[in-house]
């Protein structure tokens, strides 16, 4: 028989997880009952993500801890409560770590939170997103009950992938408790380096490296230099510094970069994310760039009207979303059949609509 | 005949008026290629898994998304079931035609659109090769990761329905994460695009469900794969083992190390023996498991792995360590290791293969199970293993005109599943569920997560129209399979809200 629906009782702390999961999925019942939505919060670090919710705050935060971590195996279980940055700094002891990279946004920012918002970090186009590093889930479905889907292995085929369907849902088909991920071996190597060059000369360069197996594992352009980091082996590390050139850049630039801390992040103006297909040219549209993932996410500081931001990246075939608050919707709006599937999805899983409802969309 | 469709326990089906039908697809949609006789719906009757045979009603074999279209709305408004088939080499039965329903055949979609070399990425057809889009992009340095063994045969459009792995799955993913975008046509007929040609797409991602969703969800028109830079050097390192623990053990050493191998795949002796009989891949008979580890990327790192993956596995206890000399050297060592079905096929008249992954801590404990499985049914079990993402392949050798021995091969490979789950592995690491395993869903999911994936495929298909019978047993049969396996000791569900 299968392994039991929730993770074995081993300590006080598992039993207040217990405890608290029960909790959960009995505040769930009662929302369902009352058909009273719930806003679901885990730090609250990404409260700005995303549309505003209407309901009765549903704290993720107590269902905290590891459950299960065996670096052999790759792979980690944790309570959707815990600290992002209390899973990294356990990995990080066993020379692993989450490969996507995701932002924090101030410290206080959960496992839950960032799977349910789906956000990576610079290293994304290199070694894949939130969604690829996760392998299964336990989530509270719309009934209270207690769901498990995929699982703690690297290959599962069985049923419907429900689990990744969950990341970057923002909660709007389920209450996240508990996700398997994949983790990696930290980097062997790792250099970075600052070239001066304009943007365009920079995605030019960035097309042709893509072509080639270097080590590359992020590359961003800030208005007048490209910055790069590479992470290997020794010896392919040593060798692209050697090939590349460039100034030696301090590698606390992704960090920066990723939790939006670099001034570029601090000029007023509402701060948009474009999201590109490679290879794509500068985009003529007023205000500050940033272009990290080779040009495939665009950070852009605008006044423009949020139409004319989201007509140009649909022009090229991606899409634009909005990480300020006030600027109307914060995404892009989806082709009519797809938002059809999308509110049947909901119907069906969160028929009493008690999940974060509208916060992703006002029809989901 | 446990693989025939059963109205009983697997939903009713309503009754079509198959003339009226083809009368109707004739005239609506004049050019699309239709077959009906007896003789020519023969050569579909099974896919990979010919072990269940059945002869759909009808055969359409479409050439654009418009007859495509067509069909699923004549369908729809019918109520005719649709089971679509790719190359017809899946493993699960996934593509097993039904009586009373429509088998649309996605073999003449075989254009690659565009291979962009600048964006790496290659828009495709759903009916391209597997191994034509890496050929495609090979003048460019580039080409596409996944490589499940059936790669010169299978089609893109089947990979990304079973969610296709292959033995690099550990460093280069599964199919999921190596496809952008997909096109598909709803059970209504319409059109939908999911993911994009960005890194992701706003809204829920439908890109992931429909990954692995073994055509219950829509069918795919087309798919748009990354293609990634040829690695500059790839190495493979072969170890021999006197005990296969000891190689067990030695694939977490290599992994512990921080090294990510290209592949890493492990056989044991039957396997060994068979391959060598029928490769003469140079493989050490004798030896009780092997070990292949192909280390791949830039050359400087290239040569300082294999050293530290040798050290690893002379302190694992290898009683033979070889590296490939060259190319040649190590395309034969994989071509014992991909020609392990075949070459096992030769042992025996017919043989089964398993697919259930497990945690790789628990292999030697489940291997041993396995043998001891294999005594009580009286059978040989060959073991063939993806070590490296915990995916194993025994594979049952029987003959299926000697007594009960298809039965005896069926249930022992369904208590092997039922171990993997014990284990805290799944029944499927990248065959499918299909047709072969609906009942051992019933032991690794749940009443309320098998209603969850009904509703989910209740939001894509509301009829149930989409390859009915597969992937997502009804509860009824998971009622059905839990009495008929009371006599085990183990209660279906017992666990069912511990809250």
């Amino acid at each position: 028989m299968r392994m039991d629906a929730l993770s074995p009782l081993n300590n006080q702390a598992d039993d207040y997880a217990q405890n608290y999961a029960e909790m959960l999925c009995r505040q769930v019942r009662d929302a369902r009952a009352n058909r009273s939505p719930l806003q679901i919060n885990g730090g609250g670090s990404k409260a700005f993500y995303g549309r505003r919710v209407a309901g009765t705050p549903l704290d993720t935060t107590g269902y905290r801890g590891i459950v299960r971590y065996d670096p052999v195996e790759l792979v980690v279980t944790v309570r959707a409560g815990t600290p992002l940055r209390e899973l990294e700094a356990e990995l990080k002891a066993h020379g692993q770590m989450l490969s996507c990279e995701p932002p924090s946004f101030g410290g206080s920012a959960t496992v839950g939170g960032m799977v349910a918002c789906g956000l990576s970090g610079p290293r994304r186009p290199w070694a894949g997103a939130v969604r690829d590093l996760v392998l299964g889930m336990r989530v509270i479905g719309g009934e209270g009950q207690l769901l498990r889907f995929g699982g703690e292995v690297m290959k599962n085929v069985a049923g419907f992938d429900v689990s990744r369907l969950m990341v970057g849902a923002q909660g709007v088909l389920g209450v996240l408790l508990e996700v398997s991920f994949k983790v990696l071996p930290r980097p062997q190597a790792c250099a970075c380096l600052r070239l001066e060059m304009p943007l365009d000369h920079a995605l030019e360069q960035l097309t042709l490296w893509g072509r080639e197996p270097l080590p590359l594992s992020a590359a961003c352009h800030d208005g007048s230099a490209l910055h790069i980091r590479l992470e290997g082996g020794e010896g392919s590390v040593a060798a692209t510094v050697k090939r590349l050139g460039g100034e030696r850049d301090n590698e606390h630039y992704w960090t920066a970069l990723n939790n939006h801390d670099l001034p570029f992040f601090a000029d007023p103006r509402p701060l948009w994310r474009l999201s590109l297909p490679a290879a794509t040219p500068p985009l003529a549209l007023d205000g500050e760039w940033l272009i990290d993932w080779a040009g495939m996410q665009r950070w852009l500081k605008s006044d423009a009207e949020p139409h004319v931001i989201r007509d140009a990246a649909l022009r090229v075939g991606g899409h634009a979303s909005c990480f300020a608050a006030g600027q109307g919707e914060p995404f892009t709006p989806l082709a009519p059949v797809l938002l059809q599937h999308q509110r049947r999805l909901k119907a069906q899983l969160d028929p009493a609509r008690i999940f974060n409802p509208g916060r992703l969309y006002a029809e989901l | 005949m446990t693989f025939a469709f059963d109205e009983r326990l697997d939903g009713v089906l309503s009754l079509v008026d198959r003339n009226a039908l083809i009368t109707e697809i004739k005239a609506l949609v004049p050019e699309l290629e239709l077959l009906h006789q007896e003789e020519d719906l023969r050569p579909f009757e099974c896919d990979g898994l010919a072990a269940y045979r059945n002869l759909p009603m009808l055969v359409v074999l479409p050439e654009t998304v418009e007859q495509v279209q067509q069909l699923m709305k004549i369908c729809h408004v019918r109520g005719v079931p649709v089971v679509t088939r790719g190359a017809g080499t899946g493993l699960s039965g996934g593509a097993l035609p039904l009586t009373q329903g429509v088998l649309l055949v996605m073999s003449r979609f075989t254009r690659i659109l565009a291979i962009d070399p600048a964006a790496r990425v290659a828009r495709v057809q759903p009916g391209v090769r597997n191994l034509a889009i890496s050929e495609a992009a090979a003048p460019f340095g580039l080409y596409y990761a996944p490589d499940p063994s059936s790669q010169i045969a299978c089609s893109i459009g089947g990979n990304v329905a079973e969610n296709a792995g292959g033995v690099h799955c550990l460093k280069y993913g599964l199919t999921v994460h190596n496809v952008l975008c997909a096109e598909v046509v709803t059970a209504e007929g319409e059109c939908m695009t999911l993911g994009s040609q960005a890194l992701d797409a706003p809204g829920l991602d439908l890109l992931a469900l429909f990954h692995g969703s073994e055509g219950m969800l829509g069918v795919i028109t087309e798919i748009t794969v990354k293609l990634l830079p040829r690695p500059e050097m790839a190495k493979v390192v072969m170890a021999s083992f006197d005990d296969i623990a000891k190689a067990g053990r030695a694939v977490g050493d290599i992994i512990a190390t921080g090294i990510v191998p290209g592949g890493l795949e492990m056989m044991d002796k039957l396997a060994i023996q068979a391959a060598e009989n029928f490769i003469h891949a140079g493989y050490p008979v004798e030896a009780e498991a092997i070990l292949l580890c192909e280390l791949d990327g830039i050359a400087a790192d290239v040569h300082t792995d294999c050293q530290r993956v040798r050290d690893v596995l002379k302190a694992a206890g290898a009683t033979d360590i070889q590296l490939a000399r060259d190319d040649a050297e190590r395309a034969r060592f994989w071509a014992g290791r991909k020609a392990a079905f075949p070459a096992v096929g030769r042992l025996s008249p017919d043989y089964y293969c398993m697919d259930g992954t497990i945690p790789r801590r628990e292999l030697p404990s489940v291997l041993r199970s396995i043998a001891e499985l294999a005594a009580e049914y009286r059978l040989r079990v060959a073991n063939v293993f993806h070590a490296g993402d915990g995916n194993m392949h025994p594979l049952i050798l029987f003959d299926a005109s000697e007594g009960d021995q298809l039965q005896r091969a069926e249930a022992l490979g369904a208590r092997i599943l039922e171990l993997c789950v014990a284990a805290g592995g799944s029944i499927t690491g990248e065959h499918g569920v299909g047709r072969e395993k609906i009942n051992q869903m019933c032991v690794q999911f749940n009443p309320a997560e098998i209603t969850a994936f009904h509703a989910v495929k209740h939001a894509f298909d509301e009829y149930g129209l989409l390859n009915p019978g597969k992937n997502i047993p009804t509860l009824a049969r998971c009622a059905e399979y839990g009495r008929m396996h009371i006599h085990h000791g183990a209660l279906p569900f017992p666990e069912l809200e511990r809250f």
